[in-house]
């Protein structure tokens, strides 16, 4: 028995290094790609507009690289997003509290919404597609009633808009934003106590709770901290725009996700990484802003992504049939 | 064993939700005797209904819009109750959350209809789908009112729009203006199908191929009028082209997205900016001069004037078929001025 669990260790040791190698390899040959076809691909102020384009779509699939690897799905990432911001903007623009209360606030709105996933999931045993599907509406229309359907804006605190567009050494601040955040996630994943019972618990549920582990707590943690990179995230986004948009945020959960199953995350659970999750969204908006540069028409972008998803899907499962 | 009866249960649950949903047509078809008293016990219902609006003599003008949580949507609904006040009549406002959702639009128009309204005013998402309830309505003697944008069919009585080809035509010329006649310009639309999408960027596109031989459209992209993909798009536009000249958004989002992508790059004051719509980013980016200018169409005047041309139909007045709402050019010369300051929307 114990042996089995060795092998399995190993296996899945190697198939996740070479995951990263082949995601990685990938990349690189995007931007070889691209840097042939486009001289104005490879310059300093297009890499940053990736860098930059990549940040709040980065931090939210770091953030569900964590419920997806306990086997789970948070469809209510992108709204969740959109809430925390709207909260921003209550707290600073309409109650005039210090930039740094509504940064909390939205944080903490997006770690409740979380909270109160993991508890519809682990207590109510609600299967998560749902307790999510409906924590999408809930945060859309709150967003809405919130704002009274209206964008706020920041116009009257400058700073804010700092947060992510400020520049330091050259490179947007919400890059460094999304850097130190993965490097959290990928330290909370890779070190802590929670990350291991994350893997535990997509490995095999039922096997951890035997085992002794409070896996209902663990799991509400674990949306809860999802939920907190969305309030990041959702920071990121009003920063750039200098506004809460409360219509926005609807379909960005796909793009997150997309970006987490390109960098070699199984949808079946138990596996994955935060690197890997960080190249997977790199690849996506390489892609995207590099079809843009060559001037593909936007409905063949689509496609093109579409392919890359199931691409990456496909060496997933071939991997493992060979394993 | 336990999975087919499963997928039985969860087939008959997807079966009556889709029944609920379609009771309306259903309805009339339907021949068991237990939708026939749930019919009648309605049309007494609508009867009733009737009855006591005539005795309010009030007239019920229902007005399905194409969404509501965009500014554009709340200013034309504020135009529609104005008249709606104006005239005494009573309106309802309402629109899907998106503008993709064609069949949750079709619903609200079935509902509205099934009270028995004396006007409907409607600004249609998918000018096709919505024919065959026109003719229900044209069938019951509901006139019906389009505005914003125009249906494929006869029916309606009057349509209260704005031209979007001749107001993007004039952005195409201010564009011009300012880039000297010559050099590369883009677009950034919010959307390839509906008909405001592809006037605005045809109405642009066209006057340049007309009157600007030397201008060159270089990149013509949809951002879903999204800021933030707006803006992304904008600056691969702006990286793929360093030399580009002007970039016109064709709506807000889109306008504030190539406005982003313009700041995050440091080219203020180089690429010109154009927008359409109105909306606080744009008027504070027109006052500071980062954008040149843009189109604002008259949402209160769609609002208004398509409510009052409901009530000219119930009343029998002869109405113009198709109303126009008129479009205002507005920058940092008259952006103050009361004419333009009544027609922006925050």
């Amino acid at each position: 028995m114990e042996s089995r669990v060795m092998i399995k260790k190993s296996s899945l040791v190697n198939s996740s290094a070479m995951q990263k190698v082949l995601a990685f390899g990938s990349l690189i040959l995007l931007v070889v790609v691209f840097s042939v076809l486009s001289p104005n691909f490879l310059t300093k102020s297009n890499i940053i507009s990736i860098l930059l384009a990549t940040a709040v779509n980065g931090v939210l699939a770091v953030g569900v690289t964590f419920v997806i690897i306990t086997g789970g799905i948070d469809l209510s990432i992108g709204t969740v997003m959109t809430f925390a911001s709207v909260i921003a903007g209550v707290f600073i623009t309409m109650w005039g509290m210090p930039i740094w209360i509504g940064v909390l606030g939205a944080i903490g709105a997006g770690a409740l919404c979380g909270f109160i996933n993991g508890f519809n999931v682990a207590k109510f045993k609600i299967p998560a597609f749902i307790a999510t599907l409906g924590m999408m509406m809930i945060t859309k229309g709150l967003s809405l009633v919130i704002s009274g359907a209206k964008p706020i804006y920041f116009t009257d605190t400058p700073v804010f808009s700092k947060i992510s567009t400020g520049m330091t050494f050259g490179i947007p601040n919400a890059v460094y934003i999304f850097f130190t955040a993965a490097i959290i996630a990928g330290v909370v994943l890779g070190k802590t106590l929670l990350g291991r019972y994350t893997f535990a618990i997509g490995s095999n549920l039922e096997a951890t709770r035997l085992s002794g582990v409070s896996t209902q707590k663990w799991l509400i943690a674990i949306h809860t901290l999802t939920g907190a990179f969305c309030g990041i995230a959702g920071i990121l986004m009003a920063a750039r725009l200098n506004s809460a948009q409360p219509a926005l945020g609807q379909g960005y959960e796909l793009d997150a996700i997309a970006a987490v199953v390109i960098g070699g995350t199984s949808l079946s659970g138990g596996k994955g990484t935060i690197l890997g999750t960080i190249i997977g969204a790199f690849i996506m908006s390489t892609l995207i802003n590099g079809l843009r540069i060559l001037s593909v028409p936007q409905e063949w972008q689509t496609v093109v992504t579409g392919i890359i998803v199931i691409g990456a899907v496909i060496a997933d499962v071939a991997r493992k049939q060979k394993n | 064993m336990k999975k087919l009866v499963a997928l039985l249960l969860s087939l008959l649950m997807v079966a009556s939700i889709i029944g609920c949903t379609s009771e309306q047509p259903a309805d009339s078809k339907d021949s068991s005797t237990g939708t026939k008293t749930e019919e009648k016990a309605k049309t007494e219902e609508k009867a009733e209904e009737k009855a006591s609006t005539e005795e309010k003599d009030t007239l019920y003008i229902p007005v399905i819009s194409k969404g509501f949580q965009h500014q554009f949507w709340q200013a034309v609904k504020s135009g529609a109750e104005q008249a709606a006040k104006d005239y005494g009549v009573e309106i309802t406002f309402e629109g899907p959350e998106t503008e993709a959702m064609v069949d949750k639009q079709i619903e609200m128009i079935e509902a509205a209809m099934s009270k028995q309204p004396d006007a409907l005013c409607l600004a249609a998402l998918d000018s096709q789908a919505v024919i065959p309830l026109l003719n229900q309505a044209d069938a019951a003697g509901i006139p019906i009112i389009g505005f914003d944008s125009g249906v494929d069919s006869d029916i309606p009585v009057a349509t209260a729009a704005t031209d979007n080809l001749a107001a993007a035509a004039v952005a195409a010329d201010k564009m011009a203006e300012a880039i000297g006649n010559e050099g590369k310009v883009a677009l950034v639309v919010h959307d390839q199908t509906s008909k405001t999408g592809v006037d605005r960027r045809d109405g642009f596109v066209k006057r340049i191929e007309e009157a600007y031989p030397n201008i060159e459209i270089v990149d013509i992209q949809y951002g879903e009028g999204d800021q933030l993909k707006s803006t992304d798009i904008a600056k691969s536009i702006i990286q793929a082209n360093p030399d580009i000249k002007g970039i016109f958004g064709a709506n807000e989002g889109s306008a504030i997205g190539v406005l982003n992508a313009v700041k995050e790059l440091g080219k203020e004051g180089e690429v010109v900016v154009i927008g359409y719509d109105s909306g606080k980013l744009q008027q504070d980016a027109i006052r500071n001069g980062t954008m040149l200018g843009a189109v604002t169409q008259d949402p209160i005047g769609i609002g208004y004037k398509a409510v009052e041309a409901a009530v000219k139909a119930v009343n029998g007045e002869s109405v113009e078929k198709d109303i126009d709402t008129g479009f205002f050019w507005f920058d940092q010369s008259n952006i103050d001025t009361e004419e333009i300051q009544a027609r922006l929307y925050e």
